[in-house]
């Protein structure tokens, strides 16, 4: 081999490095894959069991889904960040869940007020937009897929404001696209 | 772990000797590794406490400690020790300098890897 090459070489491997550790610096990476597809499947059993359901039941089914995914999420998250030895309180993780919860925060309060005006139709659109939003915001920080996965969600919530089948879009969202990504996630990024 | 660690000392050496022939102007404060991760880590956050920046460069106490300090005395970034409660903190940020030195040696990098690509 030649000498410059050698130098092109180590100059590329130089850049690979800078961009490695821009990348620890900035990136939170512990999404958990596992937890993804777990909490797809609760939520196609609660899809089932949410459809004949109506009004107060049918939204009181699914928040018992949200709390058992949201339990889940954060378990497997914390042993997935313990596994790679980093903290859930680093900079990247703080600017992570700032972008992640601000969206679901909207859509939490968007939800009081859209269940008093008693129009719990809109609630799938509502929820898989906001989902889809902040998947969109804090995969800015993240591995390449979350935000990909965000913009799915958001292409069902646009669709739940057209079609009248919300409970099976969210069992398309909350259930489907969680696993398929979860696995993606799971395979490709270390569980 | 260590085979790594050795191959890229290995690397680090051989590469110090052509450069030496071929780059004279080549930044060697932020050359070496450890220094240059903590300019990588500076260059995309505002500010860094110490742990903040030894979980990123993933390395001891005492390497962020010598090698910061370098970078300290190149200009390239200020430290700020303060308390928080009783609890001292040591805080990092690049100077104006030290994000231009950063920038050259990058673009140093990639002409390098433009001008030997062939």
């Amino acid at each position: 081999m030649t000498e410059p090459v050698r130098i092109g070489d180590h100059a590329f491997a130089n850049l690979r490095y800078i961009r490695d550790a821009m990348e620890r610096a900035t990136a939170f990476t512990s999404i958990p894959g596992v937890g993804g597809v777990i909490i797809g499947v609760s939520a196609i059993v609660t899809a089932f069991v949410a459809q004949p359901l109506r009004g107060d039941r049918w939204l009181e089914a699914w928040l018992i889904d949200a709390v058992f995914a949201a339990v889940v999420a954060f378990a497997l998250m914390a042993r997935k960040a313990s596994r790679a030895g980093v903290t859930l309180r680093s900079p990247a993780a703080r600017r992570f869940f700032v972008s992640y919860f601000a969206p679901i925060a909207a859509a939490a309060l968007m939800t009081i007020a859209v269940v008093r005006a008693g129009d719990h139709a809109l609630l799938p659109a509502l929820w898989l937009l906001s989902y889809g939003a902040s998947f969109i915001a804090s995969g800015a920080f993240s591995i390449r897929v979350v935000p990909l996965m965000g913009i799915c969600f958001m292409m069902l919530g646009i669709a739940a404001l057209f079609i009248p089948f919300g409970n099976i879009l969210l069992a398309a969202g909350f259930g489907g696209l969680h696993i398929v990504f979860g696995f993606i996630i799971a395979r490709n990024y270390g569980g | 772990m260590a085979a790594r660690a050795q191959r890229n000392t290995a690397a680090a050496d051989e590469s110090r000797v052509v450069e030496k022939r071929t780059i004279p102007d080549f930044d060697r404060k932020i050359h070496e590794r450890t220094r240059l991760a903590i300019m990588s880590a500076l260059a995309v956050n505002d500010k860094l406490t110490f742990v903040e920046l030894r979980d990123i460069v993933q390395t001891t106490d005492g390497n962020i400690s010598v090698h910061a300090r370098k970078l300290e005395d190149a200009g390239y970034l200020t430290m700020k020790k303060y308390f928080v409660g009783r609890i001292p903190r040591t805080e990092y940020q690049m100077t104006p300098a030290g994000r231009r030195a950063f920038e050259k040696y990058i673009a140093h990098m990639e002409a390098l890897v433009k001008t030997n690509k062939k």
